[in-house]
C-alpha cells in the first residue's frame, strides 16, 4: 500500500505542478502579449522600489542548484546567487522571492518580466543570447554534460549505447548535444522526452530508459535520488560545453553588472582568503585592493557606481560567504553532492573561475 | 392606435422625448459602441505585443519555422530526423495528435455505447458494473487517469531485461510486451502485393452492391437473401485467392533482442498505450451517459410497439430504439470529441510527441511563444471545426426525415 499512497501523491503533485506550468506558460505569453507595463527605468531601479528580487530557479527540486527544503526554505548555488544579490541591493539576503520554472517556462518567465534574473542552471548560448534577448556573463557553474546508467547494464562508455533509449528533458540544450553527439558518432538512440525533469526521473527510475542525460551535475543529483544510488554510475563522456549562469533581460545594463559583478565578487572573495566568518576581521587589512573591494576606502565610489551601498560586498559575503564556500556547501565536500571542484576551480588553482579587478 | 404613435421615431405627437430613448438608435448604439470596444482591444493587444517584443529585442514572424530543428523526437509516424526543420517537426507532432485522437474517438465510442447500454441492462451484475465503470472515470480528472495508465503500464510490464530473458526461455513468441512498448511482426509487402489490396477493395464494393441490392430485393418481394454469408465471401474470397496465386508475396520482420530494447519489427511506446487508453476510457464514460440519455429519451411505446410486433430485444433495441435515439446523442457526442481531441495534449505529461509537446520544445529552442501559441490555438481550432462539420452532416443525415 505504500506504493500505492506515493503514486497518488506523485499524481496529484504532477497534477498540479502541469497546471501551473501551464498557467504560468499562458500568463507568460498573455503578459508578453497583453501586459500594459510602462517602459521603466531599468530593473535594478523597479527592484529597489518593490523591495525584494524576483529571482527563477529550478522549480524540479535540482539539489545544489535550485531545491527547496523540507521546511520551505530554498537553497543552492543558484539560490546563493539571488541571496546574494539580494544582500548587495538591500543588504538583506532575505528580500528575496523565488520562482520555481520547468525549463521550458524560464524563458517566457524572463521575457515577460515575471522574474528579474533568471538563475535556473541555464546554459550561456549565442542563440540565447541574441535570438531570445537575454545577457549572460558571470559563469557560476561551469558544467558539462553526461550519460548516467544501471551499474548492471555493464556499459563503460556512451559509445556503447547503440540502440538504448535515453531519457532527456525537452526544451535544453542537452536535447540538442544528445541528438548532434550520437549523430556525429553514428549511433541509434531513442529518445525518450519528457518535458518536467521530475517525470524524466520517474521514468529512469521505472526502468523506461537505460540511461539519462542532462548536465553532470545534475545526473549527481538525480543519482541521490535514486533508491539506491550507488546502482547507478556517471558514465566517463562528457559531450558538451554547458556554462551555467544567470541571465537578465537585454539593454539593461546596471542590472546586468549587479547580477554578473555579485558573481564576480564572491569569487573575488575567494581568491583574496575573505570569508563569511572573517569578513569583519578583513576590513581592517592593510591591503589596498582588500579595502577597495570591502569598501572601507575613503573615496571608494565602486558600490555606489553600480547604484549599491557601499559595503555591497560585505553584504554578499556575510549572507553567503565567497564562491568557495557558496560551493561546497551546495556541491562540494559539505554537500551530499561531493562535486570536485574541477572547471570551478579559481584561475590560479587550475580551474576556469575568473573575475575582473574589483577597482 | 397609441401604442404605434409610441413606437414612431420620427413622430411629432410626443417632441419631449429624449434621443436616447428612441429605440431604433440605441439598437446602432450598441452595436456601434460594441464593435468600437473589440476594435480598439485589438488594436491595444496588437501594438502591445508589438511593443513588449521590440523591447526584449524580439522580432515576430515565421520564418523560423523553416531553420533546423535539431532535437530528436521520439514517436514519429513520418520521417523525421534532427537536420528536418521546425516545421516538419511541428507536422510529425500534428500526426501524432490526429493519430491517438483518432483510435480514441473511435475506441471510446465503442466502449461509451456497450456501457451505456449496458448500464440500461436488466442484468442486475452487468448494470452495476457499468455504473461503476461510469461514475469511476467520470469523477477523474483525464490527467490523473493518464498518469495512472503511465505509471501502470511502466510499473507493471517487465523491463527489458526480464523480457529478454524470457525470450531466451521461449524463443517462439512473436508479440512482446514490456515496459517499452508493445512490439509485433512488421509486414513486408512482396511483389504483387498491391493485386490482393485491389482485391479487397474490389470485394467490398461488390459487398456493398449486393447489400443494397439484397435490401431492395427484401423490400420488394418481403424475402430477404443471405446478405452476411454471401457478403463475407465477397470480401474474404477475392484477396485471399488472389494471394495465394501470386504465392504469397508477404514475409514478416519479427522483433529481436538488440543491445537494450528489441530491435526490428513494429512497436507501440507505452507513452502512446497509455495516452490512448487513459483518453479513451475516461471519453467513454461521458459517452455511456449520453447514450444512455440518449436511449432514455426515446418513449417506452417504441419499445413495446416493437415487442408487440414480435421482434427480439437486440432487434428492437438496434433497429427500432438506437436510430431514434441517436438524433438525441450525436450533438452532444460531438462535444465529447471535441474534449478528447483537446485533452490529447495532456499527452505532454507522459513524454508523447502530441503537437503540444513538439511545439513546446520549439518554443523553449527558439523562444517564440506567441507564433507557437498561435499555430497551437489555429490547428486545435481547425481540427475541432473539422469535426464539428462532419459531425453536423452525420446529424443531418440521422436526423428525422419528416415525410
Amino acid at each position: 500500500m505504500v506504493s500505492a499512497d506515493r503514486t497518488a501523491n506523485n499524481d496529484k503533485d504532477k497534477g498540479s505542478k502541469m497546471a501551473k506550468k501551464i498557467l504560468s506558460t499562458l500568463i507568460g505569453a498573455a503578459v508578453l502579449g497583453l501586459g500594459a507595463q510602462a517602459a521603466s527605468a531599468g530593473t535594478l531601479d523597479d527592484v529597489k522600489a518593490k523591495g525584494f528580487v524576483q529571482c527563477g530557479v529550478n522549480g524540479s527540486n535540482l539539489a545544489g542548484f535550485g531545491a527547496q527544503d523540507s521546511t520551505g526554505n530554498w537553497t543552492g548555488l543558484d539560490v546563493d546567487l539571488c541571496k546574494g544579490i539580494a544582500a548587495a541591493v538591500f543588504g538583506d539576503a532575505t528580500k528575496v522571492k523565488f520562482t520555481p520554472l520547468s525549463a521550458k517556462d524560464r524563458f517566457p518567465a524572463l521575457q515577460s518580466g515575471e522574474i528579474d534574473i533568471l538563475a535556473r542552471n541555464t546554459t550561456w548560448s549565442a542563440s540565447r543570447d541574441s535570438q531570445l534577448g537575454f545577457d549572460f556573463r558571470a559563469i557560476n557553474y561551469y558544467d558539462g554534460q553526461g550519460f548516467m546508467v544501471r551499474k548492471d547494464l555493464g556499459v563503460n562508455s556512451a559509445l556503447e549505447l547503440n540502440g538504448a533509449s535515453i531519457c532527456v528533458q525537452s526544451g535544453t540544450t542537452t536535447e540538442l548535444n544528445l541528438a548532434d553527439y550520437f549523430r556525429a558518432n553514428n549511433i541509434e538512440f531513442k529518445p525518450v522526452v519528457f518535458e518536467q525533469q521530475s517525470e524524466a526521473d520517474a521514468a529512469y527510475k521505472a526502468g523506461r530508459c537505460d540511461a539519462y542525460t542532462t548536465d553532470a551535475s545534475g545526473l549527481y543529483s538525480i543519482r541521490l535520488k535514486m533508491d539506491n544510488p550507488d546502482d547507478h554510475v556517471v558514465l566517463p563522456e562528457i559531450i558538451s560545453k554547458e556554462p551555467l549562469g544567470p541571465a537578465v533581460r537585454g539593454n539593461d545594463s546596471k542590472w546586468f553588472d549587479v547580477v554578473s559583478f555579485t558573481h564576480y565578487a564572491m569569487v573575488t572573495a575567494e581568491e583574496f582568503g575573505i570569508t563569511q566568518a572573517n569578513v569583519e576581521e578583513m576590513k581592517k587589512s592593510e591591503n589596498p585592493d582588500i579595502k577597495r573591494f570591502l569598501g572601507e576606502e575613503a573615496d571608494s565610489t565602486i558600490g555606489a557606481d553600480f547604484g549599491l551601498p557601499k559595503d555591497w560586498a560585505v553584504q554578499i559575503i556575510k549572507a553567503v560567504g565567497n564562491y568557495g564556500e557558496a560551493f561546497d556547501r551546495n556541491v562540494g565536500e559539505g554537500s551530499p553532492l561531493k562535486i570536485q571542484r574541477g572547471l570551478n576551480a579559481l584561475w590560479n588553482k587550475g580551474g576556469l573561475q575568473y573575475a575582473p579587478p574589483i577597482r | 392606435m397609441a401604442a404605434t404613435d409610441a413606437h414612431d421615431p420620427g413622430g411629432t405627437e410626443r417632441p419631449s422625448v429624449s434621443l436616447i430613448y428612441n429605440p431604433a438608435l440605441r439598437r446602432v448604439l450598441y452595436q456601434v459602441v460594441t464593435l468600437a470596444i473589440i476594435i480598439w482591444a485589438v488594436y491595444f493587444a496588437a501594438t502591445n505585443v508589438i511593443q513588449n517584443l521590440a523591447r526584449a529585442n524580439m522580432t515576430a514572424g515565421f520564418g523560423f519555422l523553416n531553420s533546423r530543428a535539431g532535437f530528436d523526437v521520439a514517436q514519429a509516424l513520418i520521417s523525421y530526423t534532427p537536420d528536418d526543420t521546425f516545421f516538419r517537426a511541428l507536422q510529425v507532432g500534428l500526426v501524432n495528435t490526429l493519430v491517438v485522437s483518432f483510435w480514441g474517438i473511435i475506441t471510446a465510442t465503442i466502449v461509451g455505447l456497450l456501457v451505456g447500454i449496458g448500464r440500461l441492462s436488466n442484468n442486475w451484475l452487468i448494470a452495476r458494473l457499468c455504473t461503476a465503470y461510469v461514475e469511476l472515470f467520470r469523477n477523474l480528472p483525464p490527467l490523473l487517469v493518464i498518469f495512472f495508465w503511465y505509471l501502470g503500464v511502466l510499473a507493471l510490464l517487465p523491463t527489458a531485461r526480464e523480457l529478454f530473458q524470457t525470450i531466451k526461455d521461449n524463443p517462439d513468441k512473436i508479440f512482446f510486451l514490456s515496459n517499452r512498448g508493445f512490439y509485433m511482426p512488421a509486414p513486408i509487402f512482396g511483389e504483387g502485393f498491391s493485386l490482393v489490396v485491389y482485391a479487397l477493395i474490389a470485394g467490398i464494393v461488390a459487398a456493398i452492391c449486393f447489400a443494397i441490392y439484397g435490401n431492395r430485393r427484401q423490400l420488394a418481394t418481403g424475402q430477404r437473401p443471405p446478405v452476411l454469408l454471401v457478403n463475407l465471401a465477397l470480401i474474404i474470397l477475392p484477396p485471399v485467392l488472389t494471394f495465394v496465386a501470386l504465392g504469397m508475396p508477404l514475409s514478416f520482420d519479427y522483433a529481436i533482442p538488440g543491445n537494450f530494447n528489441m530491435r526490428g519489427g513494429m512497436s507501440v511506446g507505452p507513452e502512446f498505450i497509455a495516452l490512448y487508453l487513459a483518453l479513451s476510457l475516461y471519453t467513454a464514460s461521458f459517452i455511456a451517459e449520453i447514450v444512455r440519455g440518449g436511449i432514455r429519451g426515446v418513449s417506452r411505446g417504441q419499445t413495446e410497439a416493437a415487442f408487440a410486433l414480435g421482434l427480439r430485444s437486440s432487434h428492437a433495441m438496434r433497429l427500432v430504439v438506437l436510430p431514434q435515439a441517436m438524433r438525441i446523442i450525436i450533438p452532444p457526442l460531438t462535444s465529447q470529441y471535441l474534449n478528447l481531441i483537446k485533452n490529447s495534449s495532456l499527452a505532454v505529461a507522459v513524454g508523447y510527441a502530441d503537437l503540444v509537446a513538439v511545439g513546446g520544445t520549439i518554443l523553449n529552442q527558439s523562444g517564440r511563444s506567441i507564433e507557437i501559441i498561435a499555430i497551437w490555438m489555429l490547428i486545435y481550432v481547425s481540427i475541432s471545426l473539422t469535426t464539428s462539420l462532419f459531425m453536423n452532416w452525420f446529424n443531418a443525415k440521422m436526423a428525422l426525415v419528416e415525410r
